[in-house]
């Protein structure tokens, strides 16, 4: 008997607001322990939350961009849980009246589309973090209250890759959104996963496994694989799964039990008296509707129809909004199409990752690439010399003309100024001169590399290659 | 003439013009609180050390004039503990709203707070970790409570005006016991950034004053929006003086049936008809109505008022301030921390409150008791739309002897039959002296009217001041 998975995620995004979601207190990312709170945040007595009104409108951005309901009335409230790190021992959330829900995102896996529900999306407040030392165990505030929109998807993800692209795609749409930076190492995105298996064409739900510590997508996938075959393998083989929370250890690659299901708490839910209930009206929604930016799957669209990208290419300069961007101006600007998306995806990724920056932050502007590849176009340089100026350029954010001139770089290609090192080169190798001549073709290719070694790189090899032939067979 | 004696907006008018020499107030009212405290008790001491400090204002509304606070508004780095021992040591980081306004209307705040019961939870001022304060109208009975210590102040003299929280009658029902004015203002009038929440979506801070003037001037400068307070409303805030005109002609007074029925002290009810009588011969006209779901004010504030309780008082576990239970372990920090920093009323209510919010019980009592809650807010809301104001007793007996209910808290809540309607409904209700038992004990008149309406409760309670003699009453102390 088959089975079949049953995966639903619940996914954490820091909305990258100035100011904290109930405070004033900043939400920089790194600061000394404790130096980013005040009263409101740190849960003193009489102190009150207010809601921070960007939050709110960063949680129905990103709930239209799920195709979600945004909720005219909305309200906030009161879950309770002790522990050091949450100074109220009240997290203010929501329950039964969310921001956004009923929505889903389409995702490609294999070629085929999948929709995945998404349940809901809300907005919350951070805890702080705690700093164990030796025997202490210290709790840094910062954290506390910064904004967090949470979005759980309907269990309608079935394998692991279909989780995988699900996070993939959302990380896209919230960062083309702007709201949130969604880096899993800076926890600014944080993914929980269920997951269940029944038999194959049934439509009930097996026991769950909650899985945590998970730190990157890769981890869900892996996390998910692992825990769908503890799954099928306990249940072939007689057992029974027990309803629990496990933890992914990455080195391991397995799974390991974190506590029972069973104790489960009451977090004793009730509608927050220090917030009022608001109304979002019609137009309000409708407002922040019209400044959603275009979307990763509409851009890829266009990207194959306006530019004649393919559907893999138009993926691959479309992964963040920045880059897109980029793509688009660069394709704008070009003579050739073609060799824009290869030094995109080619030149440029391998630089952006080497730096560990953002392509849009290397400091190459469109134009800048376009005027490089018309250098290789037009001879002046060679594509191995062009990647070391846009190294170059990068470096010191000198034009490539400039870097050229400046380190000598432009090609030989007058026939004159070659014709003395091919004749030299002639004289020097015999026997590669005999070679070519015996009839192996190959041979002049090390003649071509004597020429190139002579004028440093800078000869145009299909010049000297011609030139090589001529001579040694007019010799 | 003794400057104790004297009201906020005599004291402002002489400061304003000044006849005073700097620290003549608060020394004189130093000196008060030296001789008499001893038997009143209505200040908890601490830092007792911390001088009077004059502020030497000479300008603002409220110039020169000393302000008395509750143990739960907050005061930067002035101890304020609810009078709990879990809070023992506190001192916030910051002001409440209402102190800085106070402070910049030209007012000063005594480094002194006034007793009241442990996180407001009483009637009585029987449950501070102080200990209780004795009414100077009879030093063997209550003061009231919750803010039985601002009350007893202003009532002996030892405070000009005081300011106190009520969340189902802790100014009302106390300013009735001690025979001075006590003004619960409308839900989201007054800004609660900085007073330590009992439960958020019932308590108001109100003055207590010596008579109706003061309050209005009091009102003057504490009311208002917040922006620390999204409960507090953005209504403009008029001149409240500017209603104290002593006319009342053609007011409309309900007067609800459920008010004056079994339970209630006969001198009581005697001295209140005297009261409205007084008031139709002042021009007003009254009517009878009905206020159907009173009779569930009790159960449903004992709900609510736990429920949310229990959420406030959740922050208080040791970690970050306060009193911390030494112990290894973190939940046995807990539970010994709470175990011993909290009284048993406080116990009593977080119990209460986390069971009404509990899986399974929810449904059953907290969702049906914000029901109720809206019923009894419709029923204010009929009343109105015909009538201005409604008038009643604030207390249905007089001040208690001191341990009288102490071991009985149901008869404690019921106490406050009379208060909790207007917490619920949100709407303001002022208590005023209209008169004396036998004994010598005050009794007060409560009018309440529809929200931000706090203009018609000045107007109503003033023209009945203004006529009366009640107010200028003193306890021999």
């Amino acid at each position: 008997m088959g089975y079949e998975p049953v995966i639903g995620l619940e996914v954490h995004v820091q909305l990258k607001t100035r100011t904290k979601v109930f405070c004033g207190c900043p939400t920089a990312f790194g600061a000394e322990p404790n130096t980013q709170v005040c009263p409101v945040c740190l849960g003193m007595p009489g102190s009150l939350p207010v809601l921070n009104r960007t939050a709110f409108e960063y949680s129905v951005k990103v709930g239209l961009a799920l195709n979600c309901t945004v909720q005219e009335f909305t309200k906030f409230d009161r879950k309770h849980y002790y522990y050091p790190d949450l100074p109220k021992n009240i997290q203010i959330s929501q329950y039964d009246l969310p921001i956004s829900t009923n929505g889903f995102l389409d995702v490609e896996v294999d070629g085929t589309s999948r929709r995945i529900g998404i349940r809901r999306a809300h907005l919350e407040e951070d805890a702080g973090k705690l700093v164990h030392k030796e025997e202490k165990s210290l709790v840094d505030y910062n954290r506390t209250g910064q904004p967090l929109l949470e979005v759980v998807t309907e269990p309608d993800i079935h394998t692991p890759e279909e989780a995988y692209e699900y996070l993939s795609d959302l990380k896209a749409i919230i960062q083309y959104l702007g709201v949130s930076d969604c880096d899993m190492e800076k926890g600014t995105l944080r993914c929980d996963a269920n997951i269940s298996v029944r038999p194959q064409g049934t439509t009930g739900l097996g026991v769950k496994s909650e899985l945590k510590n998970l730190n990157s997508f890769k981890a869900v996938r892996d996390g998910l694989r692992y825990e769908i075959e503890r799954h099928i393998e306990t249940l072939t083989s007689g057992g029974t799964i027990v309803q629990e929370t496990r933890l992914w250890d990455d080195k391991a690659g397995k799974t390991v039990a974190m506590r029972s299901k069973e104790e489960a708490k009451d977090y004793r839910y009730f509608p927050e008296p220090d917030l009022p209930p608001f109304i979002v009206k019609k137009e309000q929604i409708a407002a922040i509707r019209a400044t959603l930016p275009e979307l990763p799957k509409a851009k890829r669209a266009r990207f194959q129809k306006e530019f004649g990208l393919s559907a893999e290419t138009a993926a691959m300069v479309t992964t963040t909004a920045s880059t897109a961007q980029f793509a688009e101006d660069a394709l704008k600007l070009a003579s050739n199409k073609d060799a824009v998306v290869n030094w995109i995806t080619g030149a440029l990724f391998a630089e952006s990752n080497a730096r560990g920056k953002d392509l849009a932050e290397l400091g190459i502007t469109p134009k800048a690439l376009n005027d490089l590849i018309a250098l290789v176009q037009g001879q002046t340089i060679s594509n191995l010399t062009a990647k070391a100026v846009l190294t170059e350029m990068i470096d010191s954010g000198k034009a490539a003309a400039r870097i050229i001139q400046e380190k000598n770089l432009a090609q030989i290609s007058d026939n004159t100024e070659l014709e003395a090192q091919v004749q030299a080169v002639i004289g020097e190798n015999p026997k590669s001169v005999a070679d070519f001549k015996s009839g192996k073709e190959n041979a002049v290719m090390f003649l071509v590399g004597q020429v190139m070694k002579r004028t440093r790189g800078k000869a145009n090899p299909k010049i000297v290659q011609e030139l090589l032939k001529r001579r040694i067979q007019d010799a | 003439m003794d400057v104790f004696r004297l009201t906020a907006h005599e004291i402002a008018e002489q400061s304003r013009k000044k006849e005073f020499t700097a620290g003549a107030v608060l020394s004189g009212l130093q000196a008060r609180i030296a001789a008499i405290d001893g038997k009143v008790r209505a200040y908890v001491r601490k830092n007792g050390d911390v001088p009077f400090r004059d502020t030497l204002s000479h300008s603002g509304p409220l110039s020169g004039v000393p302000v008395t606070l509750k143990d739960n508004i907050c005061t930067e780095g002035f101890n304020t503990e609810c009078c709990s021992k879990i809070l023992a040591g506190f001192k916030p980081p910051y002001d409440a709203t209402v102190v800085t306004k106070l402070r910049a209307a030209g007012a000063s705040i005594l480094p002194l707070k006034a007793n009241q019961d442990e996180f407001a939870f009483g009637s009585s001022t029987e449950n501070s970790c102080f200990g209780p304060t004795h009414n100077p109208w009879d030093l063997d009975r209550v003061p009231g409570g919750s803010s039985g210590g601002s009350a007893a102040a202003v009532a002996a003299d030892e405070a000009i005006v005081a300011l106190g929280s009520d969340t189902g009658g802790s100014i009302r029902q106390p300013a009735s016991f001690c025979g001075v004015v006590g003004l619960k203002p409308t839900y989201g009038r007054v800004s609660r950034y900085g007073l330590i929440a009992f439960a958020s979506s019932l308590d108001q801070i109100g003055p207590f004053s010596k008579d109706v003037r003061d309050s209005a001037l009091i009102m003057n400068t504490i009311a208002g929006h917040d922006p620390m307070d999204a409960t507090s409303v953005d209504v403009p805030v008029p001149d409240y003086t500017a209603a104290l005109t002593n006319d009342i002609k053609g007011l409309k007074i309900a007067i609800p049936k459920e008010y004056f029925v079994e339970g209630m002290d006969p001198e009581v009810k005697t001295i209140l008809q005297e009261a409205i009588a007084k008031l139709q011969t002042l021009g007003a006209s009254t009517g009878d109505v009905s206020l159907p779901h009173s009779k569930y004010a009790v159960p449903v504030y004992y709900i609510l008022g736990t429920a949310e309780a229990s959420s406030n008082l959740g922050r208080f576990d040791g970690v970050q301030y306060g009193l911390r239970a030494k112990t290894k372990k973190l939940v046995e920090m807990y539970t010994k921390t709470r175990g011993e920093g909290f009284g048993a009323e406080a116990k009593r209510r977080v119990l209460l409150g986390t069971f009404a919010l509990s899986h399974g019980y929810y449904d059953a009592y907290y969702l049906r008791a914000l029901k109720v809650r809206t019923l009894i807010k419709r029923d204010f809301d009929a009343v109105f739309n015909q009538f201005d104001c409604i008038v009643t007793p604030t207390a249905p007996t007089p001040a208690f002897k001191i341990g009288e209910k102490a071991e009985n808290p149901l008869q404690m809540y019921l106490s406050d039959i009379y208060t909790i309607n207007a917490n619920l409904a949100g709407i303001p209700a002022i208590s005023i002296p209209c008169g004396f038992t036998k004994k010598g004990l005050p009794v007060g008149l409560q009018i309440m009217a529809k929200p931000f309406a706090e203009e018609t409760l000045f107007r109503a309670a003033h023209a009945y001041e203004h006529n009366t003699q009640w107010h200028t009453m003193k306890p021999a102390l």
